[in-house]
């Protein structure tokens, strides 16, 4: 196998084809071979990743159990004017499908769904299901509103309809606590089923919160790191990495350790005279607080440092020479400069943290549960998907805006500029 | 450092800043400092004062099945995971820095985009995907999984080191008549090998300390020894998980010094090429 370049620069031109076009098709095979080394990885993350990603997403709006169950109820109801009862053959339909579900999982499936438009319809549903079939040469319509006469009523059907579609905006709704009415009117939920907007508020508080105690703790970290001569620097550095390379879960362990009734902190503070009794510092918001800014710090001092030494000392002297104090130059002269770090830090920290799971799950109470704890929660515990995937897609939106916005103004490239300038 | 003309504030400013750093660096070396010698309690509790020196923590843990399974898997889990992740993604990266085509930003986006998605999302969204494909509970899919994360680590830090590399070598070795496989493995590949190999490290790091993940996909069969460890967290802490907890900081600082050598060759042959 000879490579293309060389084909093109030392063959004779036999074929008559000017040189620039032969060099042009070289080109052209050359960025097809690197193209192709890029596809591996790239299937293997579209099957591995992006393709349940987007599977999960998309059952945040499937709507399957009624609408792949009834499909022959749901095609009589279509002209159906929801004024006066359904015609006749929507009885028979909907008696022959629900019967044909008993025995399956699809009839507490459908039985499930249709109670979410109306409390009481699961057991309306389980209840003529174990009716079924009817009679042989009954009239359907007559024999459903005997067994129950809610068959009777057209909001019965009309929520049967509703329940039917292939899409539902339902949990996405839930997501943010608003639902449909009966009128299609986009309504907040009674105040005592609103979790989710509480849960979501709590996630960015928090959220914010550690990453503003890891600005705090680590700007004047990296200051000093980046003012250093690098043979200080660099020990200082090993500090910094460590932790950030120890593992997540052998940190929570320790904080345990410290931070329970009997642990160093609360001895250290009774001896001190400080307190009398044991702070309760664990399973509370101090806990959470503290193991996630120690996580975190890490992520916060690497980007500012690397913004800091690329600042040339010279600017803070010209200032001080120029007779600014010293503490005015450093808040005039310097910090703007330090500008970029601090955006990548804090949005690099701010968005580790929302999606924050095992540490509130281990040193936390249910108070400091973020959304990463109910999407599991759904997953696991209620095995209710369209729930889990609805509070995911929130909190992938938010994620990924964050995230758009750092990589467009405060990425690595951007800081790299900011360095080299 | 400070001058001997420096003002009171100037030397409270010194003094001040490095105290606050120095408690700064205490507070994010303390859960080492602690956990350390707990490892070596012979108490049952996780407590201080400790009782006695002991390695009876060490012991249980390499006697105990749940343990040595827990450290099996994750011997086995994590290599084919970080070789699956090298290998694709030095490859990709590779592809990436050689060529420009339109929708490039995209594509490099979503090969980098499983560092940023939040990880419970890629848990769910992964166990829903591979129950009913047979890959939940079992070795493919968490390798898989794994690699998964471990992937955007190795393209960034891989492509970071082609930025600086010369492919005009590639070109010379075509003109001696190699042709590009082993042009590929004689020129480039060692020249970029300090890239691929901390990629790998942070991908192995990544997955070796991964449980979010892989609560959802393994069995208790699979557990690795982060999930043996979360678990262990849960019901009691005892000093056995600050023994498991030592031994994976002494693995840590293996990995860090290896980092730190691979970057001091890097600058060393780069500084002594210009």
């Amino acid at each position: 196998m000879t490579t293309a370049t060389e084909n093109a620069v030392f063959a004779p031109p036999t074929d008559g084809r000017p040189l620039r076009k032969r060099l042009r098709n070289a080109e052209r095979r050359r960025k097809l071979l690197y193209g192709c080394l890029i596809l591996p990885l790239a299937v293997f993350l579209i099957v591995a990743f992006v393709w349940p990603i987007a599977s999960l997403l998309a059952r945040s709006v499937d709507n399957p159990e009624v609408h792949d169950n009834l499909p022959d109820t749901l095609a009589q109801l279509g002209d159906w004017s929801g004024k006066d009862l359904p015609p006749a053959p929507a009885f028979a339909a909907f008696a022959r499908e629900l019967e044909a579900t008993k025995g399956s999982p699809a009839l507490p499936a459908v039985a499930n769904r249709l109670n979410r438009e109306e409390t009481g319809y699961r057991s309306l549903v389980m209840k003529t299901a174990r009716k079924l079939p009817l009679e042989a040469g009954a009239d359907p319509q007559a024999a459903l509103i005997d067994i129950d006469e809610r068959w009777g009523e057209p909001a019965t059907w009309q929520a049967v309809r509703r329940a039917g579609g292939a899409l539902t905006p339902f949990y996405l709704l839930a997501a943010v606590d608003r639902s449909v009415d009966a009128d299609g009117q986009v309504v907040s939920v009674p105040a005592d089923e609103a979790v989710y907007v509480d849960v979501l508020l709590r996630t960015f508080w928090m959220s914010l919160v550690v990453t503003a105690c890891c600005l705090l703790l680590g700007f004047p970290v990296a200051y000093l790191m980046a003012n250093l001569p690098a043979k200080h620097s660099n020990a200082l550095m090993i500090f910094v990495l460590l932790p950030f390379w120890t593992s997540v879960l052998e940190r929570v362990a320790a904080w345990i350790v410290l931070l329970q009734n009997e642990g160093l902190i609360n001895r250290l503070l009774i001896a001190t005279g400080l307190i009398d009794s044991p702070l309760q510092l664990l399973f509370n918001r101090v806990g959470v607080y503290v193991a996630m800014v120690h996580i975190l710090l890490p992520f916060m001092v690497l980007p500012l440092f690397s913004v800091m030494k690329g600042i040339s000392p010279v600017y803070m002297r010209a200032a001080i020479s120029l007779g600014c104090p010293p503490f005015k130059s450093f808040r005039k002269v310097y910090f703007p400069q330090t500008l970029p770090g601090i955006g990548a830090g804090t949005l690099l920290v701010f968005i580790m943290c929302m999606g924050y799971y095992i540490t509130p799950a281990l040193l936390g109470s249910p108070q400091e549960q973020m959304v990463s704890y109910f999407i599991a929660f759904y997953t696991n515990q209620t095995i209710n998907w369209g729930m889990a995937a609805a509070l995911s897609a929130v909190l992938l939106a938010a994620t990924l805006a964050l995230y758009l916005v750092y990589a467009r103004y405060l990425g690595p490239t951007r800081t790299q500029a900011g360095k080299a300038r | 450092m400070l001058q001997p003309y420096a003002s009171p504030f100037e030397r409270l400013w010194y003094v001040g800043l490095r105290l606050l750093v120095g408690l700064v660096l205490l507070f994010l070396l303390l859960p080492i400092l602690v956990i350390v010698p707990l490892s070596f309690n012979s108490d049952t509790f996780l407590m201080y004062p400790m009782a006695g020196f002991s390695t009876r923590w060490y012991e249980e843990i390499f006697a105990s099945p749940a343990w040595r399974q827990a450290m099996m898997n994750s011997l086995i889990v994590s290599p084919l995971a970080t070789l699956l992740a090298m290998v694709l993604g030095t490859l990709a990266s590779i592809g990436l820095v050689r060529t420009e085509f339109p929708g490039k930003a995209l594509l490099t986006a979503i090969l980098i985009s499983p560092m940023v998605v939040p990880v419970v999302i890629v848990g769910v969204a992964m166990y829903i995907f591979f129950a009913p494909l047979g890959l939940t509970g079992s070795y493919t899919g968490l390798v898989l999984a794994h690699a998964v994360l471990g992937v955007p680590f190795v393209v960034t830090t891989v492509s970071a080191t082609l930025q600086g590399f010369d492919f005009n070598l590639v070109r010379a070795a075509a003109s001696l008549g190699a042709n590009p496989v082993l042009a590929f493995f004689r020129v480039t590949l060692p020249l970029v090998a300090p890239g691929i190999i901390s990629g790998g490290l942070f991908a192995f790091a990544t997955s070796f300390d991964e449980v979010v993940v892989t609560l959802f996909l393994a069995s208790p069969e699979q557990a690795t020894l982060p999930r043996q460890m979360f678990s262990g967290i849960r019901e009691n802490v005892s000093p056995a998980i600050a023994a498991v907890a030592t031994i994976l900081i002494v693995l840590s600082i293996l990995m860090l010094i290896t980092l730190e050598w691979l970057r001091r060759r890097n600058e060393r042959i780069r500084s002594g090429r210009s």
